[in-house]
């Protein structure tokens, strides 16, 4: 049997959630942030839009994006000799784009419920902003922010549309837990697809578990 | 020296208009909910901006719209005490008040252990506000904003949060622990307890205007304002009619009231304290009439008489306040005779 869609797929799955985590945080605090709220509205919207829209679409607009005949993917190409098309890297670029949205919307669910009182009682008592977030708003949105990262881990270890259309399906190479669980059913060898489907739940399980551990857990400022 | 503030704010309900000065003395913002009372402490504290006017500290300008300047709340050394104490719940005390201090761990660690001395909160240093009451928290709160050594202390309903029997000792223990410090201090509050009993000064906000801005005592004593007459708690009010000279009518209660001195020009309401009355046992005497006992409502020391005059129901209500030892003298019946002493009454304009 075959090892690699599994270590392609945590591989991947690791890379992405480090990017999501940091991206998501990062866009979720400068939306929490802003003071106009229509362009919050729009903005958010954007950043929603990979979790309402079909993997395929998604995986559409990254070959639109990163297909060498396009601006954008003839650029790397050329200029910096990188092709993202059909390699490993767009694996990654697929699962941070669709798991990106449950990060950024966990995040900025648990910031805003953090009171608004202690933040302003921070400022008066001279903390920076950048202390304020440290030390008041990321503790107290710790488990949402875990919780979404956790779910965010297993929207990209479960990717398969938007991988399919812009890094494909090559053996060894970007052949994902998901795309090999198809790429066995469609050849016939139920046997081995079953075997990749029992660690896909078991991991999906343990992701779960995980996350309810998070946002229940309790916190000793709590008891 | 001293603040001074002119202020305003477009809000969803009202529009913010609070202009006031204070300079060394306690001051009190006296209001009903929603009368503006927090949101002109933010804007002071500078976590709310205005949309216009200006705030002076100790010479320092924090706010100017015309000079579009705007102090971060950071920049104003300002402590804010938050109604409901703003504790960080996931820091233990020391952490609290120690945690917007810059300098070394030493001296922090030095200045946290002294001020947790100075508020009665030895041991407590390790603990999480929630494990605490709500004396002690409260304490907590004011060592946070204390310990950077504000130049103005703001208080936001300090009392509100504690149970009755809690409040009258935290607040003379509040009233002690200030003592030393030299800054101003404002006071919130919808208590007039608690603005007579801490404030020399006292600015009445009533829609988001500050409508009046003096001494307290002289507030509470010449209220002169109609909202400021309810708001000192005057319960009896009642709309004003000049008859002679001499003689005024109290339109709502239906009675006519001899007078010394010459009344107020602007004059449109009359009021009398709940507290104001005198029990008398005829009404042969000046400004002594008949009223009639509707309803009697028992407090702890003292009973609340609803009255009305002779019993004609087209009139208002009074409401006496009166010692049960006092009550309990006066003869029976469902009449009295009470007494209104001249100077006791208010004019309201």
């Amino acid at each position: 049997m075959d090892l690699s869609p599994i270590i392609i797929s945590i591989k991947t799955a690791a890379v992405a959630i480090v990017l999501t985590f940091m991206l998501g945080l990062f866009v979720a605090r400068l939306v929490v942030n802003m003071k106009s709220e229509k362009a919050k509205m729009v903005v958010d919207g954007f950043m929603t839009l990979p979790l309402v829209l079909p993997p395929t679409v998604v995986g559409f607009l990254l070959l639109m994006t990163f297909g060498v005949n396009r601006p954008f993917g003839r650029f790397l190409l050329e200029v910096l000799g990188v092709r993202i098309v059909f390699s490993w890297t767009a694996t990654v670029i697929a699962a941070v784009v669709i798991s990106f949205p449950l990060m950024y919307r966990s995040a900025r669910g648990a910031f805003e419920q953090v009171d608004k009182q202690l933040i302003m009682a921070g400022r008066t008592l001279g903390m920076s902003e950048g202390k304020i977030f440290w030390k008041i708003t990321m503790p107290l949105a710790l488990p949402g922010v875990l919780a979404g990262g956790v779910l965010s881990f297993a929207r990209g270890l479960g990717e398969f549309g938007a991988t399919a259309m812009i890094a494909g399906n090559i053996a060894n190479k970007t052949r994902t837990l998901p795309l090999a669980i198809y790429s066995e059913v469609a050849a016939g060898n139920m046997d081995i697809a079953l075997y990749y489907v029992i660690i896909i739940l078991v991991i999906s399980f343990l992701v779960v578990v995980l996350m309810n551990y998070f946002s229940l857990k309790d916190r000793k400022y709590l008891r | 020296m001293g603040l001074h503030v002119d202020i305003r704010k477009k809000l969803r309900s009202y529009n913010l208009n609070v202009s006031f000065e204070t300079n060394g003395e306690y001051l009190a913002f006296l209001g009903a909910s929603g009368s503006g009372k927090s949101m002109t402490l933010k804007c002071i504290a500078g976590v709310e901006t205005p949309d216009e006017g200006r705030i002076v500290l100790n010479g320092k300008v924090l706010f100017d719209s015309q000079l579009k300047i705007n102090l971060k709340p950071q920049e104003r050394n300002i402590g804010y005490f938050f109604q409901n104490y703003a504790l960080f719940p996931h820091m233990t005390v020391e952490e609290n008040i120690g945690i917007g201090l810059a300098c070394s761990k030493l001296e922090k660690s030095e200045r946290v252990q002294k001020i947790l001395k100075n508020f009665h909160l030895e041991g407590q240093g390790k603990k999480y506000p929630n494990q605490l009451s709500g004396g002690e928290q409260q304490r907590i709160a004011l060592a946070r904003c204390m310990i950077y050594q504000p130049d103005v202390l703001m208080l936001d309903e300090p009392f509100s949060a504690l149970d009755m029997h809690l409040k009258e000792k935290l607040q003379n223990e509040v009233l002690e622990i200030l003592k030393d410090y030299n800054g101003e201090v404002l006071m919130v509050t919808h208590s007039r307890d608690e603005a007579y009993k801490f404030c020399k000064n006292l600015v009445i906000l009533n829609k988001c205007k500050s409508v009046l801005f003096g001494n307290t005592k002289d507030i509470f004593h010449k209220p002169k304002l109609l909202i400021a007459a309810r708001l000192t708690g005057c319960k009896n009010i009642s709309k004003y009619e000049l008859l002679e000279r001499n003689r005024i009518r109290a339109v709502d209660w239906g009675l006519e009231l001899e007078v010394g001195n010459a009344v107020p020009i602007d004059t449109t309401h009359i009021g009398i304290r709940a507290h104001n009355f005198i029990l008398d046992d005829d009404k042969k005497k000046m400004n002594s009439f008949r009223f009639k006992i509707i309803k009697i409502y028992e407090d702890m020391f003292e009973y609340n008489v609803h009255l009305v005059k002779d019993g004609d129901e087209k009139y208002s209500e009074i409401i006496f306040k009166v010692k049960k030892k006092e009550w309990d003298l006066r003869p029976e019946g469902n009449y009295i005779y009470l007494k209104i002493p001249e100077e006791e009454i208010l004019y309201i304009s």
